[in-house]
Formats: C-alpha cells, structure tokens, sequence
C-alpha cells in the first residue's frame, strides 16, 4: 500500500474508524460526553480544541490506550472496544515522539516489524526504502539523541508507517516544532497523505494547522463535539458562538431583535434585513477582518462608530483595538494603505461597517444555534 | 551590546576556580588520601612481608600470595564467597527488579508510599537485618515451629540455618533495596509514552519488557547487582551469624588473620586477592554497561 501512488486522497462515504457515543471519566471530571464521530477511509480528519477538551482521549479511544466508560469503538467495521493497542492496526505519532532512545534511527523504525518476526532481509529492506522516502537514508545508524526536531519527527511518521496501519494516529505532531518548520511539515503530511491513502486522524490546539491539514475539522468543546465539517465550513459558518471564537477570532455585538424585525444595538446602526425570530437577546459576530472602515457600501449591515485604542502591526495587516461608546471592545484587522488613509492613531473615532454575508447571528441566552 | 560585550569579555585569571575547587573537593580528597589510600597502602606493603613467630618481619616476598594459590583451604572459602555473592547477586537482582517494576509501574496513588517502605529497612542496622534470619530459620524459628504446629515435621529442620543456604537467603534480603532503589529510579523515568509505543507498534507488554524496559533500567540494574556482588563477597556478619562450616566466606577468615592468627601479612594478602577480584567483577559491570550504552 505505502509503494502505491495516488494522485489524489481517496475520500469516500465508507467508515473507517466510528466512535459510537463514548463517554470517558476520569475520577469526577467528565472528559467525554457521549460522543459520537465518524471517520470516512482515507481523509484526513483533525480533532480541534482547546486544552482538556477531550481531543487527546478521543484519540487515545482510538489507538487502545484508553478503554470507554460507556459505547464502542469499531475500526474498519470491527468492534475494537476493549482491544489492546498491540492488537489494532492502528499506529500513532507521539506528542513528543516517544523515540526509543536505546535503539538507532533504523532499529526505531524497524521495531513493529521485529515485533512480528518478519525475516531480516525483508524488513531491512522496507525500512530502508522507508529511510529513503522519508529523507533519513543517512540518518540509519544515528540514536535519537543525535537528531533535530524536525529529524525526530519524520523517524517517528517512519516507526507509525512502517506497519502500513489502517489509521494513522497523529497527536499534536508538530507542536514541538518551531513555526518555520511547522509550516514545511503540514504541508508535507499533507502530502503524505495523498500519497499513502490512509486514514489520518490528527490531534491539534492549533487551529491554523488544522485549516491548513484537515479535509474536515472536528471542533471540540468540554468533551462534546461542537461542529464537524470541512474547514471552510467551520471557519465560514460556525455553528455557535465557540466555534466562531476559537476559530478565527471574532466580535461579539449584543443586540435585540425586534418584533417588527428590526434590531437594535446600542451605539450602532443595524439594517432592518436580517430577521431572526423576533423579540429576543441576539448576538451579532463579525470576523476581525470583516469589518471596513469608511462610508458603508450597497449590502452593510452593521454600521458602527469606535473609539481606536491601541494599534498593532501584524506585517500584512494592522489590527486596530477599538471600543464603542457603551465601553464593548472590538477588533478589526485591515490592510495597512486602509488604516493609512483613514489618518486611524489611538483617541481617534473611527466609522466601521460589516457586509451582510459576513455577519452572524447567534442567540444570546443559548450562546447561539446557526440561524442561517 | 552589552550583552555581547559581557560575554566576550575574558575573566581575569579565574582564581576563584581554582578555590571553589579546593575548597568543596579538598576535605574530601584529604579523607580519602588518609583514611583510604594510605590504608589500602599499607596493607599492600604489608602483604608483601611477613611473620616469624609472631612478629612481623619486613622482608620482602610473594610467599603470602603464593600460600594463597596453593592452599586448597584458601581457595575453596574463596569459591564459597565468589558463589555466595553470585547466588545473592542473582535472586537480590530478580526479586528486586520484580519490586522495583511492581511500584513503578503497577501501584498508581500508593507508589510514594511503597517506594517509602523499600527505604526503610536501610534505616534498620544491617546486623538487625541479618539476625532477624535467626528466628525466622532457626530451631525454635518461625519455620519450624509453622510446620511442626501444623504437623507437616516431628522434630525442627536443621539444613535451614548455619550454612550456606542461610546465608544466600539473608544476604539477598539484606541486598534487595540495593537493587531496587536504582532500578526504580531508572523506571520512573522512563516516559509512559515510550511504553505506549511500543504497544502501539504491535509489542505485548512481555516483549516490551525485554525489548525496551529491560535495556533502559540497565543503568539501574548493574550498580544495584555491583553493590550486591562486592559487598555481599565481602560480607562478615552473615556468615558469622548464620553460616555454619559451609558458609565460611574470605572476610571471616581474613578477620582471623588480623585477630587469634596474627598473621597481618597473610590477611593482608588475602585482602588484596578480594580487592582485585572485586575490582575485576565492576570493570566487567562496567564493560557490559558501555557496550549497552
């Protein structure tokens, strides 16, 4: 399987790993909530959240070393709940590689094939072709200790792939990398992914990583499963005020929604268009970088008058620290010439406006289900 | 700048080095060099002497050595120590490893606790520690009077103690923290994840312990079995409380030749003998360690 070059990962319907609402203690503390989660064959799905969120035990679920309090784990149709670790196909990418120390790079990657006596011609010869792929050739006879970080990683993806599992387990993979190299490396599981044609579940609280990886982003908040879907999906249409926080960032405008249809939101001007139930607590959330300044154009929806507090260059782009008149703090991220021409310097009242489609809106008492 | 210009700018000829260095290592060095270098001097000078008539006369021989090698009794009581030590090594290493990897890995909340417990007996005088196998193995010990109670035995078992036997058995006791405290110190630090990996690649916890448990607690195991080896081959208490004339181990003997012998030349050169053998058995520890390394 892993000589097999595809041009493209194949993504179908079929399940590869399904979590079957699992729930997960440890002592009083609920670290999943009848969870339920599906794995299609071949995509690459990232498990997204916070710390303690559950996103390390669900995979943990997954590899063997945790056992659920309550519902089952199947992987390739085969109900594995109670199976050991040694007993699935499945491999995993340790957060901080777990390299053998005492063994050599070769002998770390060789180490499941050892496990199951495979002749030693053979299996000489797959970790070697596993060296090469993997861009260790010369790199066989060195301990872990004699490596970069970037080294250790790719022994520890060669150690997971040798065994060509299933499932590839990847928990926070990159973390320990420096951000240069962190961006090298997600493009080149990426690829490896598309390569290998294998199923990879990753763990990560780094939500860009996860954009730029994942075929779709399973969101995780307090041990339940917040929103799935793909990337676009999460970043685009949030299902709720969590999502739309973590990732991305976001402002949250508290408004009312009026039974004539009309909202109302101190200190702003909101168009009469959109028209969420009437007569309740609404929130309005509004990205960063959608939010304009100048004279609001065909399609605005919100127009509001902030206050600059403080700005701060980011290279690109240049975020502007705000504060309406009822003491609500905003953040918009413009363009540099933007922020230039409209003269913005702290004390400075600034007019802002937001599109349409670029605005969500959310229910205040229950933080919000998708409205759209 | 400054930073830089701190970093790069040499010290002034270090003297407070050289200080630091006599003054932390100079008392100790000063121990060392009086009460165990000249001793150990001494008795190689003196294995080379010997006596006439209970004096001791400075003329210089290799007759001590020689009496060494070709006395049968000499040499038997030496084979009795070296597979003393063996046997205690060997059990104090397995029963201490099987401790040690029981509290590290097996006891969740109550680890502190047992690790706790496996130090307090070094807390206890050895020669208690050794005693104590008197009213465990002894005629009217805990043993016999057990199995005469239960009525397996009509009159005590005698081969339980004063030889050989009782002798392994309390020294391995004596040694099996000696063991355990270092291994355990090995294990705890060996990363959960390592274990779970090897799992992971398909290793049942049998393999994981031979494969990856086993090699990473070596550099607990071989000083744990070097103390036990040296200081069990030259142990004196538990043979004289507990070995009968099958147990007699070398310290015995050289303790005689300093004492109602008064031959300090010959116990001299017996001394020596156990010295380069110990010296010889932690250079093989040694070896093995480096070439695991």
């Amino acid at each position: 399987m892993l000589s097999k070059v595809r041009d493209k990962p194949e993504c179908t319907d079929e399940v590869q790993v399904r979590l079957d609402r699992v729930s997960k203690h440890y002592g009083n503390a609920a670290a999943l909530t009848d969870l339920s989660l599906d794995v299609r064959r071949g995509e690459f799905l990232t498990l997204l959240g916070p710390s303690g969120c559950g996103k390390t035990t669900t995979l943990r679920l997954i590899g063997g070393f945790e056992v659920p309090d309550r519902g089952a784990v199947a992987i390739g149709g085969r109900d594995v709940t109670g199976v050991p670790p040694f007993q699935r196909n499945v491999n995993t990418v340790f957060q901080n590689y777990a390299l053998f120390p005492h063994l050599t790079v070769f002998e770390n990657v060789a180490y499941a094939l050892r496990v199951k006596r495979l002749p030693g011609a053979q299996a000489s010869e797959r970790v070697t072709s596993m060296l090469d792929r993997m861009g260790l050739a010369d790199k066989a006879g060195r301990y872990p200790r004699e490596l970069s970080g970037g080294q250790m990683q790719r022994v520890a993806l060669g150690r997971a792939l040798i065994n060509e599992p299933t499932v590839l387990l990847l928990d926070e993979p990159l973390s320990a990398l420096d951000a240069k190299l962190r961006r090298t490396m997600q493009l080149e599981l990426r690829r490896m992914h598309a390569e290998l044609g294998l199923t990879f579940v990753c763990v990560t609280h780094d939500q860009e990583e996860a954009l730029a990886m994942s075929d779709r982003i399973a969101v995780l908040d307090a041990g339940r499963i917040a929103q799935i879907g793909t990337p676009q999906e999460i970043f685009d249409r949030p299902a709720n005020r969590f999502v739309a926080d973590f990732i991305g960032g976001c402002n949250f405008i508290p408004a009312i929604s009026r039974s004539d249809g009309t909202i109302i939101m101190p200190e702003c001007k909101v168009s009469p268009q959109t028209g969420p139930e009437a007569g309740r607590g609404i929130v309005l959330a509004v990205r960063p970088h959608s939010l304009r300044l100048g004279t609001p154009e065909e399609g605005a929806i919100i127009e509001l008058a902030a206050r600059v507090s403080d700005i701060v260059y980011l290279g690109t782009a240049v975020r502007l620290v705000l504060s309406l008149a009822d003491g609500l703090g905003l953040t918009a991220e413009l363009g540099k010439d933007a922020v230039e021409k409209s003269g913005a310097k702290p004390g400075v009242v600034l007019r802002l406006w937001a599109r349409a489609q670029d605005v969500i809106v959310f229910d205040a008492a229950r933080s919000g289900h998708d409205p759209h | 700048m400054i930073l830089t210009e701190l970093s790069s700018r040499k010290p002034a000829i270090d003297w407070s080095w050289h200080l630091r260095l006599v003054a932390f290592l100079g008392p100790a060095a000063l121990y060392a060099l009086v009460f165990i270098l000249v001793p150990y001097a001494n008795l190689l000078i003196y294995s080379f002497w010997k006596t006439d008539n209970y004096t001791i006369v400075r003329d210089f021989n290799l007759g001590n050595f020689a009496r060494v090698f070709e006395s049968p009794v000499y040499l038997s009581v030496i084979a009795n120590s070296l597979l003393v030590a063996s046997i205690v090594t060997i059990c104090a290493v397995v029963l201490g490893y099987a401790l040690a990897l029981y509290v590290a890995f097996f006891t969740g909340m109550r680890r502190k606790f047992l690790y706790f417990l496996m130090v307090i007996p070094l807390w206890t005088s050895f020669l208690l520690r050794a005693f104590i196998w008197r009213l465990i193995l002894g005629r009217e010990g805990v043993i016999n009077s057990g199995l005469a109670w239960f009525g397996f035995t009509d009159e005590p078992l005698s081969v339980l103690l004063f030889n050989r036997f009782s002798v392994c058995v309390a020294l391995t006791y004596v040694f099996i923290p000696f063991v355990a405290i270092p291994v355990y110190a090995a294990l705890e630090k060996i990363p959960p994840a390592t274990l779970e990996a090897s799992m992971d690649l398909g290793a049942s916890p049998f393999y994981t312990l031979r494969r990856i448990i086993l090699p990473l607690s070596l550099p607990g195991i071989i000083p744990g079995a070097i103390f036990t080896f040296c200081l069990s081959f030259g142990d004196f208490v538990a043979p004289s409380l507990l070995g009968g004339p099958s147990g007699i181990m070398i310290s015995s003997v050289i303790i005689n030749q300093f004492g109602s012998a008064f031959d300090w030349p010959f116990g001299s050169a017996l001394a020596i003998f156990v010295i380069v053998v110990v010296g010889i058995a932690v250079a093989l520890a040694r070896l093995l360690e480096r070439r695991y390394e």
